[in-house]
């Protein structure tokens, strides 16, 4: 018996082997479906875009990297998030942004958001939309000064959304950009919000790649639609709710964020119509032109709530099956 | 009959490189070790003492339990000892060590079963070793003899083989069809059932037109070849069952108090073999594979073969093995050793290097439900792996953890390489404990 044998194996409990699909790759895919919003955003405002887009990324990332390398903790920025939330930063700004007050608002998501409860998963609310709302707060007149595209062949420079029109007073058609123009992004608004077109591209790419469930999006969207139908009672108008301000955006890529989202179906659905209701609310009632940042901020705040409330429907049915 | 309904599943690459590799015979080893624990109930006592000349077939190990299985001399020679030693579970299980003369004389034992009467049949059954070939090693003649016989209408047989790698079900279909048909056509007959459906996932062309092309040979009317998707984890028992007769069943429930009886397709053709020569189990088809190892193919080894033995009959370790295990990948069983023997229950062997043995570093969970979304049962892993870090008994009996059946799909699903399955075996565990008091 003078056999050699190898008794010094790895030995770990099943599964063995498990998919190539980790974070880093859910978080490189919905950069992937951001491109087309970004490129068409680069198209429409100008190169400015990719400098603000560049600096935010690389902010997010140095801030998530300096906070673990001070603390000692392992680090994450491998894992894309920071990246992230970094560019949907960038999207959620005017083009003319000062790059400064950007930055101090990728340091609001990154330290204050995510890393003061404890990182990616702990948060309870999305990071970039609070920054987003921590800016809007903070510099109100740069925040809501919206470089108009040459494209929409206006000699302006600046000039208000097609929501900030609407609140004024009755829907002008004049006045406003036309259902194609909306589409397309050639209008008044954030970076990444504006070219519906690019983002609901996107959006399908990530419900087809199964990165996203379309429940959210779609609770979204419809309830925008339904309720801006009834209160005006055109379908024009309902579409044009439904493509104007950031609904595309926070859609498809900040209401669904894992983290602060439900965890199940009936809950994402609940998600989903509270934001379109309370972004509608915003804007026909509010004195705010747009609600979507705060519908979702909202939203992900009611979302242990709504948890609990879908784990009681979920234990009825049997839980199973 | 497949109701066309399906539980969810996940899709894990198939790795059936072994598909199309006629099973080939392995010579004997020198020295094999025959485990006394090789089913799930009571262990068996060895028969037989240090010095004793056993022969193929011989009886070597049993007990008194109506839940167990004997065990069986799988080679010709002398028992040199009776060891303990650590099993793959952690406690400590006896093996008869033989030391083979490669005559493989066969035993006088070994005579074909005279069968006329439902007893017959499942003392046959006994007699021929036979536990769940598939993995769970659940003795056979149990399944065959339930309680409530009476209400029992249909033959489930399990040929998914949804585990990677493992192609045995795939051969055992290819090679021994009609044996399958035989020993389904028996427990039929002596357990009066309707109908009997083999249930075989679409990535085994040959072994479905094998077995369709024998039961229009044989003029057979009641059996059917249900064509199931080939996705993880079709071959689950509760699974399988949902699949094919549209019958949902808890954990705990036992098939056929569904009016189901179920069992392993090599079971059954194996089976047959026996009530036809009988020889009981004393070798099994293994697959050997993984990237560790040289030429990857199906074997005939004697049960209590070594790894080290089987490997080295396939070629050898191409690279250094960091990882082996026994059975499938999903729910296979490390071992810390190549000096581990095969057993009745194994179905394969996969050597795997370095690479594949490296166990990823856990991350934050990102609450994407992906192992909800997996599960076939609709369970909620995250749920459970929170609360049992926080022991609370409460709410993992209240999210049903109990009827988790440890498949691993949410382990394998998780992009934060969260060990979610092994924490629900944990979780099981801490409630069964608790509720014992």
């Amino acid at each position: 018996m003078d056999k050699k044998f190898h008794t010094n194996l790895v030995v770990s409990s099943a599964p063995h082997i498990v998919t190539d699909q980790d974070t880093t790759r859910l978080m490189g895919t919905v950069l992937l479906a951001l491109v087309p919003a970004l490129a068409a955003s680069v198209y429409i405002f100008g190169l400015r875009v990719l400098l603000l887009s560049l600096v935010s990324v690389i902010a997010c990332v140095g801030f998530e990297y300096i906070w673990n390398a001070a603390l000692k903790k392992t680090q994450t920025v491998g894992d894309l998030s920071a990246a992230l939330t970094g560019l949907l930063l960038a999207m959620n700004v005017p083009s003319s942004f000062p790059i400064w007050q950007l930055i101090l608002g990728d340091c609001f998501a990154i330290i204050v958001v995510k890393a003061l409860y404890g990182g990616l998963g702990k948060n309870f609310v999305n990071p970039a939309i609070t920054a987003r709302i921590f800016l809007f707060i903070s510099f109100a007149s740069n925040m809501s000064t919206w470089p108009v595209t040459k494209l929409a062949g206006t000699d302006a420079v600046t000039g208000a959304t097609p929501l900030a029109i609407i609140g004024e007073g009755a829907f002008d058609k004049a006045a406003l950009p036309t259902l194609q123009q909306m589409l397309l992004g050639l209008r008044g608004g954030a970076c990444g919000e504006v070219c519906a077109l690019a983002l609901i591209i996107g959006g399908i790419f990530l419900i087809i790649k199964k990165i996203i469930s379309p429940i959210i999006p779609c609770a979204f969207i419809g309830t925008v639609f339904v309720i801006a139908l009834i209160a005006t009672g055109s379908v024009y108008q309902a579409v044009f709710h439904c493509l104007a301000g950031g609904v595309m955006l926070g859609a498809f890529f900040m209401a669904t964020d894992y983290v602060t989202s439900p965890k199940l179906p009936f809950g994402q659905l609940i998600f989903g119509i509270g934001c379109g209701l309370i972004t509608m609310g915003i804007r026909f009632l509010g004195s705010y032109p747009e609600g979507v940042s705060f519908s979702i901020l909202f939203m992900n705040i009611c979302t242990p709530l709504i948890n609990r409330w879908s784990y009681k429907v979920y234990l009825k049915k049997g839980g199973k099956k | 009959m497949s109701q066309g309904k399906h539980l969810p599943s996940i899709h894990v690459p198939h790795h059936k490189n072994t598909a199309g590799h006629e099973t080939v015979v392995m010579p004997i080893p020198d020295v094999v070790k025959i485990c006394m624990s090789q089913n799930i109930g009571a262990p068996c006592k060895p028969l037989v003492e240090k010095g004793d000349y056993v022969k193929v077939g011989q009886r070597i190990g049993d007990v008194d339990a109506f839940v167990s299985a004997p065990i069986f001399s799988s080679v010709s020679g002398t028992v040199i000892d009776i060891e303990q030693s650590r099993g793959s579970m952690g406690g400590f299980e006896t093996l008869v060590v033989i030391e083979t003369d490669k005559k493989q004389e066969v035993s006088e034992e070994v005579k074909v079963p005279t069968i006329e009467t439902f007893e017959d049949f499942v003392k046959a059954a006994r007699d021929s070793g036979m536990v769940g070939l598939g993995g769970a090693s659940f003795p056979t003649h149990v399944k065959l003899n339930p309680k409530n016989l009476d209400e029992c209408e249909y033959l489930v047989v399990n040929a998914a083989e949804c585990e990677p790698f493992i192609t045995t079900d795939n051969r055992e279909m290819v090679e021994n069809g009609q044996d399958v048909l035989d020993g389904m056509q028996m427990i039929m007959k002596f357990l009066d059932l309707k109908k009997g459906f083999i249930g075989v996932e679409t990535n085994k062309p040959d072994a479905i037109e094998n077995m369709r092309r024998l039961i229009e040979q044989n003029e057979i009317d009641n059996i059917e070849v249900v064509e199931l998707p080939s996705s993880y984890p079709k071959g689950a028992e509760r699974v399988l069952i949902y699949e094919v007769t549209g019958k949902t069943m808890d954990a705990g429930v036992l098939p056929a108090q569904l009016g189901v009886i179920l069992d392993n397709v090599s079971t059954i053709g194996v089976m047959a073999e026996y009530f036809k020569t009988g020889m009981p189990i004393v070798r099994r088809r293994v697959t050997v594979d993984g990237d560790a190892v040289a030429n990857p193919q199906n074997v005939y080894a004697p049960i209590g073969t070594q790894i080290a033995d089987l490997v080295e009959f396939c070629g050898g370790y191409k690279k250094e093995p960091r990882k082996i295990i026994m059975g499938g990948p999903m729910m296979g069983r490390a071992t810390k050793s190549d000096e581990s023997v095969t057993m009745k229950n194994t179905s394969a062997v996969l050597c795997f290097g370095q690479e594949m043995a490296e166990v990823k570093e856990e991350t934050a969970c990102l609450n994407c439900q992906r192992c909800h979304t997996a599960c076939p049962f609709g369970l909620m892993p995250s749920i459970y792996i929170e609360a049992y870090e926080n022991k609370d008994l409460d709410t993992l009996q209240k999210f049903n953890v109990m009827q988790c059946m440890e498949c691993g799909s949410c382990s394998y699903i998780c992009p934060a390489r969260r060990p979610l399955s092994f924490t629900n075996k944990l979780a099981k565990i801490m409630i069964k404990e608790a509720t014992k008091k």
